[in-house]
């Protein structure tokens, strides 16, 4: 038997659920105007807003990204695309 | 007066198969046992819970509310790190299809006799093996017993060998045939037991406690999920050599006379013209009509999963007549134990036939693995591969 199947506390992070996707979302760093409503929509939690030259741009965790597409149809200035992803 | 002696040596007591079994479980002693009543099972667990009742057993004897219950209750207590015990038949077995999957993927070495029955409809209670075969691909191990004696003795191989492997066991017993039947048997001690089969202690992380928290039969996404599907089947692949190995010892502990390893057990004629297979009680009266007859063999399979094909397929390569006699049958193909012996055969032949295992619990099959398929087809060697 080679895999563990015991799941020990604190673990959940080791569920990757980046596979799930098909469709990546890629941001336009030059379009993007920080509002961040794209990291505060993400339902996996999983946009980060970092700091870019002094400005607000978000950051995917594509570990964890499914590719709900919720951050690029809600963007307003429509600076996320989806890519197909396979 | 000798030959009193003579039988006396060699078994103990004419007991009811229902009672052996009973005896052995308790002798084995498991922590917990939970079962719900039903026939032809229902002797087995109303003496075990006499036992309780009469102050001569240390198990925890839990009462369930249906076989669902029972299976999770002994789900349960085996995951907390217990030695336990059950037993069903027919419509029960089926009632607890869910929770042997849920036994098997956890990996919990629960061992669980099967007084095989006909499944409803038209309702029947009479024996045949239409219920282990429904349970066929759940993971678990499944022994037939051909009487009283083999059921006891596969009762301790199923204890040893499941724990060894993490893999659940089914030990098949005719329903009537043997559990309401009496005959001569030997019921062996708790301390020759002990000879054989140590007590249970799973590994630390392997269960649960509270000094030590995990999760059992948590998420697993659709990679790791795969690999624990390609570790079961690996593992019931190992087991063949472990279920030989273990039977050869239990043979000498219990000084058992067969000419069985564990897996088949082949009788009759050295050159025979016709080999019969058939799995369970019948087993005996095949015996009893062979005798007629100088030609013919006979193989018993007394494990049927994991199945013994290259045992079969050995024992049978120089024989052109193959007859298969079973309890159950599939519905659009033939008898599940035919069907399995034919593909047994087929490691004799020449055709270049291969079986990949892929996209298990939603693993993506890409076009890369459809073309590594193609490329490898041309190579020859036939197995079971898992590719993802």
């Amino acid at each position: 038997m080679k895999k563990i199947l015991t799941i020990k506390p604190n673990s959940s992070l080791n569920n990757k659920t980046g596979n799930w996707r098909t469709h990546r979302p890629i941001t336009d760093n030059a379009k993007c105007i920080g509002c961040s409503l794209c990291a505060k929509l993400c339902p996996e939690g999983c946009i980060e807003m970092i700091n870019v030259n002094n400005k607000l741009k978000p950051l995917t965790d594509y570990d964890y990204c499914k590719g709900c597409a919720l951050c690029a149809h809600e963007c307003p200035v429509k600076a996320i695309e989806m890519k197909e992803d396979y | 007066m000798k030959n009193k002696k003579i039988i006396k040596k060699v078994k103990d007591h004419i007991l009811e198969g229902s009672r052996a079994i009973a005896l052995t479980i308790n002798n084995i002693g498991p922590d917990v046992i939970s079962a719900y009543p039903i026939t032809p099972q229902t002797h087995i667990v109303e003496d075990l819970a006499q036992f309780k009742a009469d102050g001569q057993a240390d198990y925890e004897y839990v009462r369930a509310e249906s076989e669902f219950a029972a299976a999770s209750i002994v789900l349960g207590a085996c995951a907390a790190g217990s030695r336990v015990y059950s037993a069903t038949s027919s419509q029960g077995l089926l009632l607890m299809t869910e929770v042997l999957y849920n036994i098997s993927g956890m990996r919990l070495p629960i061992v669980m006799t099967c007084a095989n029955r006909a499944i409803s409809a038209p309702i029947n209670i009479w024996n045949d093996h239409s219920d282990a075969m429904a349970v066929r691909d759940s993971g678990w191990m499944q022994f037939f017993s051909e009487n009283h004696q083999e059921a006891v003795y596969q009762h301790l191989l199923a204890y040893k060998v499941a724990e060894k492997m993490k893999l659940p066991a089914l030990v098949n017993v005719d329903g009537f045939i043997l559990t309401h039947s009496y005959e001569p048997v030997s019921i062996p001690s708790k301390s020759n037991i002990k000879k054989y089969l140590p007590d249970y202690h799973p590994a630390s992380g392997d269960f649960l406690d509270t000094k030590n928290p995990v999760t059992m039969g948590g998420f697993f996404s659709p990679n790791e999920y795969f690999q624990t599907r390609e570790d079961i089947y690996n593992d019931f692949n190992l087991s063949l050599q472990e279920i030989k190995k273990e039977y050869k010892k239990l043979k000498k502990v219990f000084n058992i006379k067969s000419s069985g390893n564990g897996l088949i057990e082949y009788t009759g004629a050295k050159k025979p013209k016709v080999i019969l297979i058939a799995m369970g009680s019948v087993a005996g009266t095949i015996k009893e009509t062979m005798k007629k007859y100088s030609d013919v063999g006979f193989i018993k399979i007394t494990t049927f999963r994991p199945f013994p094909a290259e045992e079969i397929s050995q024992a049978i390569k120089d024989c052109k007549n193959i007859t298969i006699i079973e309890k159950a049958v599939s519905p659009g193909s033939g008898g599940p134990l035919f069907n399995e012996v034919k593909a047994a055969i087929f490691k004799n032949d020449k055709t270049n036939i291969k079986n990949y295992i892929a996209g298990i619990g939603g693993k993506d099959i890409s076009q890369k693995i459809i073309e590594k398929i193609i490329q490898d087809s041309h190579k020859p060697n036939s197995s079971t591969k898992f590719i993802g």
